[in-house]
């Protein structure tokens, strides 16, 4: 009996099962790779040393941020005996809850940890370490790793020097390949400008381990092992002492001051206020809701993001754009009846002062009528067609001075500001059916026009250096830290150099002219530092107008300038103007003579004029 | 004499044997014949089933197998009963004698005396698979130990008796039952372990294969390729959603950031989150639904017999997918679920979900094309691997030998049970065939089951690879299973 060849079919099957294991196998073996990798990572344990972070120098070898040494306490939760977990608590300086809450943690999430070890707490502190040292052998599946820990001799403000933290995923995502979960970043500022030379590499001890994983011995006796490098140190364009000075004036202020070394670019000081205090900045995780949630918001870096309205400082813009477009010439003199009147009983409003006057005491005096003539002589100019494509040839030069785009600084998280052009009323009103008085408040730097601290500090540098600046940037090349070669080009704007005099002349009046000559910067005045300075008076819908100033000195071979922006600070004169002088003062002279004003500076709290969120 | 046979059954217990000391020398100190490690006793189990395997070739009368089949598996039925009384629990199971220094489990005996009353039964004069009758005496000798073994929770070795099935299809069952039983088994834990999707694309493939196969169509070539096309394609769909879904949920997070305009984010959100919520199985029975009528109205019209079958198992096998799903998740109690979890696999071991499996497929991938050598192996020895001695020993043949070994020894299997089949297939006593038969498909199925489950392929069920894996039950049981064989083709011979 053969079966009617069923013995056949069953050997076909048997052949075809075969085939299917084998052809699994080989998949797994030959094809796929990932398993080898697998084993290694299995049978293999890492224990990893991390490098030191690089030290941030002040532009004078100041140390800004260094490091001390702190550990990480680590549990094994499946070496973890019982222990006296009060014990514990107190060496460690924590609750017994906060222990219970975290070996619950583990105990729900053991299958995912699994026999690793996970970091109870971070940034322990030595003393606290040296306590728990003494004791460890009481608590098995304990052990303290070494971190080093951030460290601030200088208060520099948090958000220039930044935040150092542990990576999350979302981190680690975004840089594949890079991070893995326990290392530690910088975050904001100087600390993220800078993460790739900073962080340094991670090196690591390799042991062979069995699956209870308990250490067997050192894989191939430390052969493959790898020493951490450090990180390599960075050079900052700061200067501790000015960044400190500008910190200790702005307290209790809401604004930015930005300082500028216009022969370089070089930031000299960058303060946001209210900012991170760097007591609070080495354990920022510890902090980080109560900065999250003050209303004030310290973690926003006005310096380089806040979008204000220029003010009056802007008209020297303006008044560069006319010279250059030639419809504006020094000795035009224009009427000012308490402001501009157009229109159907429309009035852009002036204070008092004298009538008619030229351009450099339009500058001195801050008229705003003057530049409303101004601007709509540059916009309404014959040579364009139609009032769109004078605007277009504004936003053009106003751009060239940096407004209205990322400057490009090395700085993280710059904003662009904003300027508007002739999209942006056609949007508004449509093609043709607004003109110059539409725009008129551009003239004095109001309207659509939004620029950083950075901004009008770059415009003052750019003033100073008569047409050009230079990329502002905050880190120096050092040995082995390069900066990218654009930080060395020249950036020429559309005016011409030979301009310039003509209007820092106006800028030196309106500081140094003499008492009753209507300078309205007088209070900026220091003997024989010859400052040429610009105030601002920018309208501030949420409540009391901004105060701002811009400041170079001295006027020939220009070694700072500096922008300063007050919120609800009043006049320029009132606050943004004393305080960008006396930091022009320290940083020329070293020494402060106008005790009674700083004092002033320092004392005043406006904190209560600010709306909060 | 089948010396072939003889030849094969030693190298693979000697693989075995060299095996079980690389996956334990690092735990076990003691050389291979020391009794102190495993290794060591294994040389005695070893010692011990050539010794059986003389009595059984040279002592005991062929003829004895034959009488004495139904005292014996009356006999052994009681063990398994008695066992489930008096034995201590290990790892749940109650199926192990403790009998002093040895322990032995009845159920891999159960095999031998299910075999050979079956033999026994199937060779009588008059006897008929396709008689209702014949049929249901032949499925209730499997079924009695089967159903005592999963009693005694031990239902991976009762899965090997559904391995019988192949006996009876070669005695003139039909073919019907083999692919209905086959559909079932690989319906039921395909839908609990890869999910519905899954178990209805291997469904509607198997369909469009099977039609072609059969029907003897011109267009045969063209269908194949559209129809594999079709399965090829809906293979990708789950990837292809999630990809979707993430490009989805990235835009609605977007969304959810910034400043909400009703009339028209309303809509958008609504279009959207209705685009979440499709998943790939509501696109798979969108195409089902179209084909379905139109399959349905060809069968009838053309009055084509087999695809209208097939039609019907389609729909039966979809109807069961989702009442499995169904009743799995809504109508079981936890604990209930629970078991049948551990049960395929899904929910095994303490360290997580699946660590047996990713452990496994991690010590036999890294092994390459020719191992990382003898005793080299970093996955089997340092532990990572469970019961590496035991049901995963495959694995350190994987890791140490890579695939050049694992082919040596699946080919050695293959070559086994080929030949069992084939010299089966030349007997003239009905007894001995059937016999062989029975040995073919029991090593078939732990083959199979034993290390589908070290590579992923199966549900995790303990059950140990035949002839390698540590033990004595199962080396002996296998032993006189492959030797009563021989003794009876040996025998056979004499009629020539």
């Amino acid at each position: 009996m053969t079966g009617d060849g069923r013995h056949i079919r069953l050997l076909i099957g048997l052949g075809a099962a075969v085939l299917l294991l084998l052809g699994n196998i080989f998949t797994l073996q030959i094809i796929k790779d990932s398993y080898k990798e697998d084993a290694d990572r299995n049978s293999t344990v890492r224990e990893t040393i991390y490098p030191i972070r690089g030290t941030i120098y002040d532009r004078n070898g100041k140390v800004l941020v260094g490091n001390k040494i702190s550990y990480d306490i680590i549990v094994m939760p499946r070496e973890v005996r019982e222990f006296d977990t009060l014990a514990l608590a107190t060496v460690l300086n924590v609750t017994p809850e906060f222990i219970r809450n975290k070996l619950e943690e583990y105990r729900r999430r053991r299958s995912s940890i699994g026999s690793q070890g996970v970091t109870m707490m971070r940034m322990v502190p030595a003393e606290v370490y040296m306590r728990f040292d003494e004791v460890k052998y009481r608590f098995p599946g304990f052990r303290g790793q070494v971190r080093g820990m951030r460290e601030y001799p200088v208060n520099a403000g948090g958000n220039l020097l930044g935040y150092v933290s542990e990576v999350n995923q979302a981190y680690i995502d975004k840089h594949p390949g890079e991070y893995r979960s326990g290392d530690y970043a910088g975050m904001t500022g100087i600390e993220a400008a800078r993460e790739k030379d900073l962080r340094g590499e991670k090196g690591y001890h390799i042991y062979l381990r069995n699956s209870r994983n308990q250490i067997e011995q050192p894989y191939k006796d430390g052969a493959e092992d790898k020493e951490a490098v450090p990180g390599r140190d960075i050079v900052t364009t700061i200067d501790a002492d000015l960044q400190q000075y500008g910190q200790e004036l702005m307290q209790n202020k809401v604004g930015s001051v930005v300082a500028i070394e216009p022969s370089t670019g070089e930031i000299l000081a960058l303060v946001s206020s209210p900012g991170i205090d760097v007591e609070q900045l080495a354990d920022i995780g510890k902090h980080y809701t109560e900065i999250a949630q003050n209303p004030y918001k310290p973690m926003y870096n006005r310096a380089v993001q806040a979008s204000y309205p220029p003010g009056s400082v802007f008209k020297l813009v303006n008044g560069l754009i006319g010279l250059q477009e030639g419809v504006l010439r020094p000795e035009m003199y224009y009427p000012c009846s308490q402001g501009y009147h157009f229109g159907a009983g429309h009035k852009l409003g002036c204070h008092a002062h004298r009538s008619p006057i030229n351009m450099e005491e339009s500058i001195m005096m801050s008229c705003n009528a003057y530049y409303c003539y101004v601007l709509k002589n540059i916009i309404d100019n014959r040579k364009y067609e139609n009032v769109a494509d004078g605007l277009d040839a504004w936003h053009e030069y106003v751009q060239s001075f940096g407004f209205g785009r990322k400057l490009g600084s090395d700085f993280p998280a710059e904003l662009s500001g904003s300027i508007p052009s002739s999209k942006t009323y056609n949007r508004a009103y449509g093609r043709g059916r607004w003109n110059s008085t539409t725009v008129i408040s551009l003239s004095i730097g109001q309207g659509e026009i939004l620029a950083t601290p950075l901004h009008l500090a770059n415009l003052c540098a750019t003033i100073a250096n008569r047409g050009y600046y230079y990329i502002p940037h905050i880190v120096k090349a050092s040995e082995g830290v390069e900066i990218e070669p654009r930080f060395y080009e020249k950036q020429y704007t559309m005016v011409d150099t030979l301009q310039f005099p003509k209007i820092i002349h106006g800028m030196w009046l309106a500081v140094n002219a003499p008492a009753g000559a209507g300078g309205t910067a007088r209070v900026a005045h220091v003997e024989s530092l010859d400052i040429c300075g610009k105030t601002g008076t920018a309208q501030n819908p949420r409540g009391a107008d901004n105060s701002v100033f811009i400041c170079f000195a001295p006027q020939d071979n220009p070694k700072i300038a500096i922008a300063a922006y007050v919120e609800n600070g009043g006049f320029g004169a009132q606050y943004a103007a004393p305080i960008a002088s006396l930091m022009v003062e320290k940083y020329l002279t070293g020494d402060v003579t106008r005790q009674g004003l700083e004092d002033r500076m320092k004392e005043a709290d406006l904190m209560s004029r600010v709306k909060r969120d | 004499m089948d010396w072939a046979i003889i030849g094969v059954y030693l190298v693979l217990v000697l693989i075995g044997w060299i095996s079980i000391y690389a996956a334990t020398h690092t735990s076990e100190p003691g050389s291979l014949i020391s009794w102190g490690s495993r290794a060591g006793k294994q040389f005695v189990w070893i010692l011990t089933s050539i010794g059986l395997a003389g009595i059984i070739l040279y002592i005991i009368p062929p003829r004895l197998f034959e009488i004495g089949s139904l005292p014996f598996y009356l006999f052994v039925l009681g063990l398994l009963v008695l066992v489930i009384f008096v034995s201590s629990d290990v790892k749940g199971s109650h199926s192990w004698f403790n009998l002093g220094p040895i322990r032995f489990q009845p159920a891999e005996i159960s095999k031998i005396s299910t075999s050979l009353l079956l033999s026994y039964v199937m060779s009588q004069q008059g006897f008929k698979i396709t008689r209702l009758k014949d049929f249901l005496l032949a499925v209730a000798i499997i079924g009695v130990p089967m159903l005592v073994i999963i009693a005694e929770s031990e239902t991976g070795s009762a899965l090997v008796y559904v391995g019988f099935i192949f006996v009876l299809y070669r005695e003139g069952l039909s073919g019907w039952w083999l692919g209905v039983i086959g559909l079932i088994i690989l319906l039921f834990v395909g839908t609990l372990t890869w999910g519905a999707f899954w178990s209805i694309l291997v469904m509607t493939a198997l369909l469009v294969l099977c039609n072609i196969v059969v029907g003897n169509n011109p267009e045969r070539l063209l269908r194949l390729i559209l129809g594999s096309a079709f399965v090829v394609l809906m293979a990708h769909v789950p990837a292809l959603m999630d990809w979707l879904h993430s490009l989805v949920q990235a835009r609605l997070d977007w969304m959810s950031t910034r400043v909400w305009v009703p009339a028209v984010d309303e809509d958008y959100h609504y279009f959207w989150s209705f685009v979440l919520k499709i998943q790939p199985i509501h696109i798979l029975l969108f195409f089902s639904a179209l084909a379905f009528p139109v399959l349905l109205y060809r069968a009838l019209v053309g009055k084509k017999r087999f695809l209208l079958i097939t039609l019907g198992v389609y729909l039966a096998g979809v109807i069961m997918v989702f009442s499995t799903d169904y009743i799995f998740q809504n109508v079981l109690q936890p604990h209930q679920r629970g078991r049948i979890e551990v049960l395929l696999g899904l929910r095994e071991d303490p360290a997580g979900l699946g660590y047996n499996v990713t452990q496994s497929k991690i010590a036999i991938g890294s092994g390459g094309l020719f191992g990382k050598g003898f005793l080299h192996g970093t996955q089997t020895t340092f532990g990572f691997v469970p019961e590496q001695a035991t049901d995963f020993i495959f694995c350190t043949i994987g890791e140490e030998w890579g695939f050049a070994g694992c082919l040596v020894v699946i080919l050695l299997y293959t070559f086994l049970i080929a030949r069992l089949i084939i010299d089966a297939e030349r007997c003239r006593g009905k007894f001995t065939r059937i016999y062989g038969y029975c040995v073919a498909s029991c090593i078939f199925m732990q083959l199979f089951i034993n290390v589908g489950m070290t590579i992923g392929l199966m549900p995790v069920i303990g059950i140990p690879l035949p002839l390698l894996s540590y033990g004595g039950s199962s080396l002996w049981a296998f032993t006189i299973l492959i030797f009563i064989f021989l003794a009876l083709y040996r025998d056979e011979k004499k009629y020539f």
